[in-house]
C-alpha cells in the first residue's frame, strides 16, 4: 500500500480489519493494538455495530425480523455514522490511530449480498474517510466455518443470513451466506485497495506481517503533540492519583478542518 | 419497474415488479403552514368518496422513531447520524406500511415526505448529491402538494400555538443567531429556499398557505380528484 496518498487530510490514522466470521480478524487488531499502545501511541478502538443509541433499534429489529435490505443496510449506516462522527472522525482530527474491527467494506459485502444496489450502498457511506490501511484476513470458506461453528450450537438468525432465504436450515444457510459475503469481499479487493493477509497463517506470523506493514505507514506519524499531551497527563497523573478520570482527555490541539470528507 | 410507479433513483432492486392499484400523496410545508388541517380535510373527503386512506408522516415507525424522539430530545447526534435515522424511519414505513397499502388499493396521504428531510439536511450543509441518493429508494408519489407560507407567517402561528419557538424548528442547532426570534426567521428562510427550488425539480403543486383553510381545501381536492381520477375510480364533486 502507498504510504503516501492518504484517503483524508487528518493527522491521525485510520487502520481497518476485515474478513469473513471466523477469519481471526479481530485477534489480530487486539494484539495490533496492545502492540501499538505499548509503544505509547495513542489508539483507539472501535468495533461495529456498537453505538449506544442505535443499537436498541437494531436489537429490537433483528428480534422481531421487521428489517427488509434497505433499512438493514440503514440501521447499520446509522450506527456507523453515530460512532464516526462522535468517536472516529475526533480522533482522527485529534491525531490518533484508530482501530477499526470492521468498516464500511463489511456494510458492503453484506448489503449486497441482501440485494440492496451496489452504489447506493456505496452512496450512503460516503461521509467515511478511506482508511490509510485496510487489512483483508482471507481465507476459505472451509476454515473459517469450521472456527465459527465447532462448539457453537446456535446461530443467530441474521448472523446465518436467514432473512435471505437461502436455506431452513441456519448452518446451512450460514455457509451459503458467508460464501456469497466473501466473495464480495474478494472483489473489493483491487477496487479499494484491501491489504491481503493469509488467514490461514499461524497467528504469530500474521501478528508479525501486520506490524511490519503498520510500521511502514506510521513512518510519517510525527503527532509530537499528542506525545507530549499524553506525556503531561502521565505526568499529571503521578502527582496527583486522586485525578485519574482525565486520562483520555488531553488538552491536545484539534486542527481546524472541516467537511472535508464529502467527496 | 411498472408504467405506474417509479423511484427517484435506485429503488428496492429486490421487489418484485408490480402495478399496485394505489395512490401516494403528499403534503409538504414547513411546520406552521397548515399541513394537518389540508391532511385531516383530504382524508375526510377521499374517504367520503369510499376509497380508504392510509395516514403517514415522518417519524412514524415502530423501527427508530423512539430513537429519533431520545436523541433529539438530548441533542446527541451528529448531522449525518440524524439524516440516516429518519431515512431509516422512512424506509421502514414505505416497505412495511405504504407499499402493502398501495397495494391493497389505499390513498396512501403522507404528511411530509423526503423533500421535508432534504430541505432539513441542505439547510445543515449536507452535500446535495448525497441526499439524492440515498434517496433514490423512494417511490415517486403521484402527487404532491406544497402549502407555501412566508417565514413570518409560520413564526406567529408557532407562538399562537404553542406559545414559544421550538428548538429545532428555530434551527438552534446552526448556531444562526444566539436567540430564538432570529435563529428562527433566518432557519424557516433557509428552509424556504430549498422547498421553493424543490418545488420546480420535483413538480410540487404549490398552493398558497396563507389563504383560508376553507379555499385551499378547495384546491386540495381539485388537486387531488384530477390525481385519483387518472385511476379511473372517483367522480369529483
Amino acid at each position: 500500500m502507498a504510504t503516501h496518498k492518504r484517503g483524508h487530510k487528518y493527522p491521525g490514522r485510520l487502520i481497518v480489519v476485515e474478513g469473513c466470521d471466523g477469519s481471526g480478524k479481530s485477534t489480530q487488531v487486539y494484539l495490533l493494538r496492545r502492540w501499538l499502545e505499548g509503544n505509547g501511541y495513542p489508539v483507539f478502538f472501535t468495533e461495529w455495530n456498537s453505538s449506544e443509541l442505535v443499537k436498541s433499534a437494531t436489537k429490537k429489529a433483528k428480534k422481531h425480523r421487521m428489517l427488509t435490505p434497505t433499512t438493514f443496510s440503514l440501521i447499520h449506516a446509522s450506527d456507523f455514522a453515530d460512532r464516526y462522527e462522535t468517536l472516529i472522525l475526533p480522533h482522527l482530527q485529534a491525531g490518533h490511530i484508530v482501530l477499526a474491527d470492521r468498516y464500511v467494506y463489511t456494510a458492503y459485502a453484506r448489503d449486497l449480498v441482501r440485494g440492496c444496489d451496489e452504489s447506493w450502498v456505496h452512496n450512503s457511506y460516503r461521509f467515511a474517510v478511506k482508511p490509510d490501511l485496510a487489512f483483508y484476513f482471507q481465507a476459505p470458506l472451509e476454515v473459517s466455518l469450521h472456527r465459527i461453528l465447532v462448539g457453537r450450537p446456535e446461530l443467530k438468525y441474521h448472523e446465518a443470513g436467514m432473512d435471505l432465504g437461502l436455506s431452513t436450515d441456519p448452518k446451512e444457510s450460514f455457509r451459503i451466506f458467508q460464501g456469497l459475503i466473501k466473495q464480495q469481499y474478494d472483489r473489493m479487493v483491487s477496487r479499494f485497495g484491501l491489504t491481503v493477509m493469509d488467514a490461514t497463517k499461524p497467528i504469530l506470523e500474521l501478528q508479525q506481517e501486520m506490524r511490519a506493514i503498520v510500521m511502514v505507514d506510521l513512518a510519517d506519524y510525527g503527532n509530537h503533540h499528542v506525545y507530549k499531551a499524553l506525556e503531561q497527563v502521565a505526568a499529571a497523573e503521578e502527582l496527583a492519583p486522586a485525578i485519574e478520570q482525565q486520562t483520555e482527555h488531553a488538552p491536545v490541539a484539534a486542527p481546524a478542518t472541516e467537511g472535508g470528507d464529502e467527496k | 419497474m411498472s408504467d405506474r410507479w417509479s423511484y427517484y433513483g435506485k429503488g428496492l432492486p429486490y421487489l418484485p415488479q408490480e402495478d399496485w392499484p394505489g395512490w401516494l400523496v403528499v403534503m409538504e410545508g414547513a411546520d406552521g403552514a397548515g399541513r394537518s388541517t389540508q391532511n385531516g380535510l383530504l382524508k375526510e373527503w377521499i374517504e367520503q368518496q369510499g376509497l380508504p386512506v392510509l395516514d403517514t408522516g415522518l417519524k412514524r415507525s415502530t423501527l427508530v422513531s423512539k430513537e429519533i424522539t431520545k436523541a433529539k430530545a438530548g441533542n446527541l447526534l451528529g448531522r449525518t447520524t440524524l439524516s440516516l435515522l429518519y431515512t431509516t424511519d422512512l424506509a421502514d414505513q414505505l416497505e412495511n406500511q405504504m407499499i402493502p397499502a398501495l397495494r391493497a388499493g389505499y390513498v396512501v396521504l403522507a404528511d411530509r415526505y423526503i423533500f421535508t428531510m432534504m430541505a432539513r439536511d441542505l439547510a445543515r450543509g449536507a452535500s446535495r448529491s448525497w441526499l439524492e441518493q440515498l434517496f433514490g429508494f423512494a417511490l415517486k408519489p403521484d402527487l404532491v402538494i406544497y402549502l407555501r407560507t412566508s417565514p413570518e407567517e409560520r413564526l406567529h402561528r408557532a407562538l399562537d400555538k404553542h406559545e414559544t419557538l421550538d428548538f429545532w424548528e428555530s434551527g438552534m442547532d446552526l448556531g444562526l443567531a444566539a436567540d430564538r426570534y432570529t435563529s428562527f426567521l433566518k432557519y424557516q428562510a433557509l428552509l424556504q429556499d430549498h422547498y421553493e427550488r424543490m418545488a420546480s425539480q420535483y413538480g410540487f403543486a404549490t398552493l398558497d398557505g396563507s389563504d383560508s383553510p376553507h379555499q385551499i381545501h378547495h384546491h386540495v381536492r381539485e388537486l387531488a380528484t384530477r390525481t385519483l381520477k387518472g385511476g379511473g375510480l372517483v367522480a369529483a364533486t
